[in-house]
């Protein structure tokens, strides 16, 4: 498997700032790759360097088996690009933005234009400064698809796009990827990238804490349990790898790292098991745990949230407030990293 | 929204726009306050005699473009009345921009981007943003009158006159704000609206000018259908005929209630006037960097364009008569004579002035250079850098405008400006031909300003509106060093400076040859800088 992108070691620096801190990216030709991070931790950053935008400091980058500075112009008749805030020329029609992008690129597919227009239900004879902000990108949107390129680099690219729209852009990245296209999906949106990606890198204050399959990355987490049980459990908590236990009456809730699985069934069945629900963490908790742990000390904001498993190990580990569990959960997540 | 609570959050919405405004608006009081002052001041230093007064005005009189230019002189033997005549047409017209700027950009401009729907989502009435843009203006008209009402009085100037010109600026910042007003909801975009209000504005100056330059043998009575026309008659200095104040008051509250009327019946964003669709297909033009760069910046060029052919024609056609009046007063002849050179005072005069269309031209170089600039930061540099298009060639797009751009400006500016002084002295073509000719020389000086700009956007980006402040500097060498009497090495520091002057002197290679080569390698600089900086 070649790779359409593939970044070690990058470091960016803005005045005093380190934008980029060693970060690593391989997207393999032919994937969608998830590419991860809260607001500021260098996601677009890391999008103008391999635009050839701006200049990395430190590290290799190459893009399309070529040096993305350098051969900037060569590269990039390959891919099409889509900011995440899209500004359009004023006095320019939606189409005639469409049309002049596509021709810098060397060519538009005609048949393929009308129809995203009319999949994304965009008038293209509407001024530039006539847009809302998700027409402004629905008009990027259909520039970067209508494009014959080889690969697509979109930098949180459904921002101002209702439900709807977003689901059009779904099957739009579906249909690029069964075409053999490369896609590298910037996104802080988790249902997007879980709904989408083949692979994921996370990435937080200029560094890839995570890469990896989906499947790879629950690895690393825990699974959520919650079982409705004939009589009130006991000796739960003493239980290891269980964390944010909560009895109530009958009810269990808890976390449980992966290969602590078996026990916590036992114990339940011991019980006698009326009713279980085991699901895999969304890519929300596996996000939030990497944000959380950035914060100094944890403010617990995600503690009273049934799904925010990661949010409240984060607050424990911050903050030292946690029970026993919750310093287990600080013990193996330093271990993860 | 019940009219009762239209007006909640006026106060709040003031206070932002005050906030806003706070370099803008003392800069523009100024200014303005300056330009009279100095003005009074020069008037009483080259006119100290009430002889010396009244034959100027006489001499202006019998000069109809002198007239429409700046209407008649309604009282010539104080300084006063000469200093009203001067500045009222210009000063009220460049008061009335900026009240419909103001109003504009607190409106419409608000709600274009946006930013009116985030503030409207609080607790603000309809009428409350409206409201705010228009205090706003009348608040910075009336500190221009009182400002520059001080400035006068302070110089022992009459003050009930100087009052009166300080309000007859105010009466039309009032009227044209509540004009921009009435435009801001007839239009969708920011951009449409300063046009629509503009255009009402230079109609009301060119009826005025039609007017005065009339007379009283011809339909002076048009003036009278001008807001200019009605503040000129205001009369400072001249016996004031306070009533006028009372009709555009009149007029003014007639437009603010048709604006409140208007904003009452339409939803946000939306307009009056229908928005124009564009093509749904790119035409073939629009294929590279170069068709958008001519996209982008053909309707700024056709602008200035029709500017100087109409600036150039008035400057061309006021040669003689202003001649005339220069011949009478020694001193004033002095100072043309160190702009323009030591010839006949016509080319003297015809000289200074393609000097400062020069000028002029160096600030349409800098725009249209530091229009990458705003397309870097705007985040529209990206989408097309991110396409097959290297810097050099996107650079390259709008570089053509602000290199040949200029020719053009200086081309029609001079060819107007000849075929202007041709109507009056004879020979139209004959004349534009040869001043279109003399124009061309300011080319170097005006290269090398853009030359400037070009490099500081390649090499320091951030400082990059560095560009105005040097040619402001120039600006203010070329038009106050020989008034001033600057020494020669502060004069040098200009380019504009070191250009022969023509028509009159002799045409030397050596000046522009070395002018056109530095403003190269500045550029070159900066395109080299432009390679290898971050973007964005």
């Amino acid at each position: 498997m070649t790779s359409a992108i593939s970044v070690s070691g990058l470091h960016k620096s803005f005045g005093g700032t380190h934008a980029l801190d060693g970060l690593d990216l391989t997207v393999r030709t032919g994937e969608v790759h998830g590419f991860l991070g809260p607001n500021g931790s260098g996601k677009s950053t890391t999008v103008r360097i391999l635009l050839g935008l701006l200049k990395a400091d430190r590290g290799t980058v190459r893009l399309l088996g070529g040096d993305p500075w350098r051969d900037a112009v060569e590269l990039h008749r390959r891919l099409a690009y889509v900011p995440g805030d899209v500004t359009l020329w004023r006095n320019l029609s939606g189409g005639e933005v469409i049309d002049l992008l596509g021709r810098l690129r060397g060519g538009v597919d005609g048949g393929r234009r009308a129809e995203l227009l009319e999949r994304f239900e965009l008038d293209p004879t509407k001024k530039g400064g006539a847009y809302s902000t998700g027409n402004r990108q629905k008009v990027a949107l259909v520039a970067a698809f209508a494009s014959d390129v080889e690969l697509l680099i979109l930098d949180e690219p459904t921002a101002g796009l209702d439900p709807v729209m977003e689901e059009v852009f779904r099957e739009c990245v579906v249909e690029e990827r069964s075409r053999g296209r490369t896609v590298l999906l910037s996104s802080h949106i988790l249902s997007e990238v879980e709904a989408l990606c083949d692979r994921v890198s996370i990435i937080r204050r200029g560094r890839t804490v995570e890469a990896g399959t989906l499947s790879e990355l629950r690895y690393l987490t825990r699974t959520s349990v919650t079982a409705e049980l004939a009589a009130p459990p006991r000796g739960l908590e003493d239980l290891p790898g269980v964390h944010d236990l909560r009895v109530t009456g009958n009810r269990v809730h808890c976390q449980v790292e992966g290969e602590r699985l078996d026990p916590l069934l036992r114990a339940l069945t011991r019980v006698g098991v009326l009713g279980l629900t085991s699901r895999p963490p969304t890519l929300e908790e596996l996000f939030l745990r990497h944000y959380q742990n950035g914060r100094a000390a944890g403010t617990g904001t995600g503690a009273e949230a049934e799904e925010g498993a990661g949010a409240e190990n984060g607050a424990g580990t911050g903050a030292g407030t946690g029970t026993g569990t919750g310093a287990g959960a600080a013990e193996q997540e330093g271990a993860a990293r | 929204m019940t009219g009762r609570h239209g007006l909640t959050g006026t106060g709040a919405l003031l206070h932002l726009a005050v906030r806003r405004d706070r370099v803008m608006v003392p800069a523009w009081v100024l200014v303005m306050t300056l330009v009279v002052t100095t003005s009074a001041a020069s008037i009483g230093s080259y006119y100290d005699t009430v002889a010396s007064r009244l034959a100027l005005a006489a001499s202006i009189d019998t000069n109809t473009s002198l007239r429409a230019l700046y209407g008649p002189v309604h009282e010539a033997s104080t300084i006063g009345g000469l200093t009203a005549w001067r500045m009222l047409t210009f000063g009220a017209a460049l008061t009335g921009l900026m009240g419909l700027l103001l109003v504009v950009r607190h409106t419409r401009d608000e709600e274009e981007t946006g930013r009116l729907e985030l503030v409207g989502s609080g607790a603000v009435g309809r009428r409350a943003p409206l409201t705010a843009a228009l205090l706003t203006a009348f608040g910075a008209s009336l500190a221009v009158a009182l400002f520059l009402a001080l400035g006068l009085a302070v110089q022992g100037e009459e003050v009930a006159g100087s009052l009166a010109l300080g309000l007859s600026f105010a009466a039309a910042g009032c009227l044209f704000a509540a004009v921009g007003a009435v435009a801001a909801q007839l239009a969708t975009t920011g951009r449409e609206a300063r046009g629509i209000a503009s255009a009402v504005l230079g109609m009301s100056f060119l009826l005025r000018a039609a007017g005065d330059a009339a007379g009283e043998k011809g339909p002076g009575w048009l003036v009278w259908l001008s807001p200019l026309g009605w503040v000129e008659n205001l009369r400072p200095f001249a016996d004031e005929r306070w009533w006028v104040l009372a009709l555009t008051g009149a007029a003014a509250a007639a437009l603010a209630g048709t604006a409140y009327a208007l904003v009452a019946r339409r939803d946000l964003d939306a307009g009056m006037l229908p928005a124009r669709p564009g093509p749904a297909r790119a035409g073939a033009g629009l294929s590279g960097p170069f068709g958008l760069a001519r996209r982008l910046q053909r309707g700024t060029l056709a602008g200035w364009t029709a500017a100087y052919a109409v600036a150039g024609l008035v400057l061309g056609a006021t040669a003689e008569g202003a001649a005339d009046l220069v011949e009478e007063n020694p001193k004033v002849a002095d100072v043309v004579r160190e702009m323009g050179g030591p010839q006949s005072l016509t080319d003297a005069f015809l000289a200074a002035m393609l000097g400062l269309l020069g000028m002029v031209a160096g600030a349409y170089a800098v725009q249209a250079v530091l229009r990458l600039h705003g397309e870097e930061t705007g985040g529209r540099a990206d989408p097309v850098l991110a396409c097959a298009v290297g810097r050099l060639r996107w650079a390259a797009g709008h570089l053509v405008f602000a290199a040949f751009g200029t020719v053009v400006l200086m081309l029609v500016g001079g060819a107007a400006m000849g075929a202007g002084h041709g109507v009056v002295a004879g020979d139209i073509t004959g004349r534009a031909v040869s001043t279109a000719g003399s124009a061309l020389v300011q080319l170097p000086a005006v290269w090398l300003v853009g030359g400037i700009a070009l490099m500081l956007f390649g090499l320091w980006p951030r400082i990059s509106a560095v560009g105005w402040g040097l040619l402001t500097a120039f600006v203010v060498i070329g038009l106050y060093g020989p008034v001033l009497h600057l020494d020669q090495w502060a004069m040098d520091l200009s380019p504009f400076t070191h250009l022969p002057k023509v028509p009159g002197e002799e045409v030397t290679a050596v000046p522009l040859a070395a002018l056109t080569a530095l403003g190269t390698v500045l550029g070159a600089a900066g395109l080299t800088g432009l390679r290898r900086r971050d973007l964005g």
